[in-house]
């Protein structure tokens, strides 16, 4: 049987889909609302925080180290949720050396050159698509999108626990597994996994490790370059 | 030479190795495929760049086949 023949009716469809049956496929236009509906959460919790400090002030100075806490709270709510956004790429526990340099090995063949060397650098492999442009990571994955790539999203995504040997794989063959699956379907790699944060990108870049902000660098370069050529 | 890996603990593991032109090789590779299939792993071909695509029948001209698990939201 040929590979043509071998793509069954449906299976541009990631499977996994239908465990979250009730998740509305996300599209572009659902990953803009998402994004709007995180900055409305945002401004929710940071404002009545910071009238709250105002309106202490106009009611009496001496109130000074209560309208600073909550302006300290208006500051860290958002930061909290960046760093939760962040904590999708955080690196895990890695198995054996020999295990994992065969992943990498994998992984290296099924990315180019500048994505191996990003990889090797950043632990996080850029996978541009329709979306946006997506760096991978071993238990989630970020999504650069917009325009010039100014808004974050943050997908906690992994392999499935429940299944026997998940929790054994080197952390490039878990790499490989959302890879794979994020290019057999992106739009449904976005509707399984769970949006841990959605923000600004300077807020996101400011939370993840230092090691990995030039994956986050790279990721708005892919975007500009784009951008340059559709233009 | 076509291969059908699979990934796990080991980084990953090559279970079948055949040519169209071997029915026996063929033979094995299609039942160790089957195997996995049964077990819940995914078969994935790369189908161009950036593209990959999910196989229920071990496509026999496809360089390599690799057998993945399910993913979820964590």
């Amino acid at each position: 049987m040929s590979a043509e023949q071998a793509l069954a009716p449906g299976l541009d469809v990631l499977p996994e889909t239908a465990s979250v049956h009730w998740r509305p496929r996300v599209d572009e236009a659902r990953l803009r609302r998402l994004g709007a509906l995180w900055t409305l959460t945002t401004v929710a919790h940071v404002v009545p925080f910071l009238g709250a400090a105002v309106a202490l002030m106009a009611l009496n100075p001496l109130s000074l180290p209560v309208a600073l806490a909550c302006i300290a709270h208006a500051w860290v709510i958002p930061e909290l949720y960046a760093q939760r956004g962040a904590n999708v790429v955080r690196p895990r526990t890695r198995a054996a050396d020999g295990p994992e340099r065969r992943a990498a090995g994998l992984l290296g063949d099924l990315v180019g050159h500048d994505a191996r060397d990003l990889h090797a650098d950043t632990s996080l492999v850029l996978e541009p698509g329709r979306l946006g442009v997506w760096l991978v990571g071993e238990a989630g994955a970020l999504l650069l999108a917009g325009r010039g790539g100014r808004r974050a999203y943050c997908y906690c995504v992994t392999v499935d626990g429940r299944v026997a040997g998940a929790s054994e794989l080197p952390s490039g063959d878990r790499v490989a597994h959302l890879l794979l699956a994020l290019r057999a379907d992106e739009q449904g790699f976005a509707t399984v996994a769970n949006l841990s944060f959605s923000g600004a990108r300077w807020r996101l870049r400011r939370r993840v490790r230092p090691a990995m902000r030039p994956a986050i660098d790279a990721a708005v370069a892919s975007l500009d370059r784009r951008s340059s050529s559709r233009a | 030479m076509s291969k059908l890996i699979r990934m796990d603990h080991t980084g990953h593991s090559t279970l079948a190795e055949w040519t169209a032109d071997d029915p026996a090789a063929v033979d094995a590779a299609v039942t160790a495929f089957r195997a996995e299939l049964e077990r819940g792993y995914l078969a994935m071909v790369t189908t161009g760049p950036g593209h990959a695509a999910q196989v229920r029948e071990l496509p026999l001209d496809a360089p390599l086949v690799i057998l993945r698990l399910p993913i979820s939201g964590g």
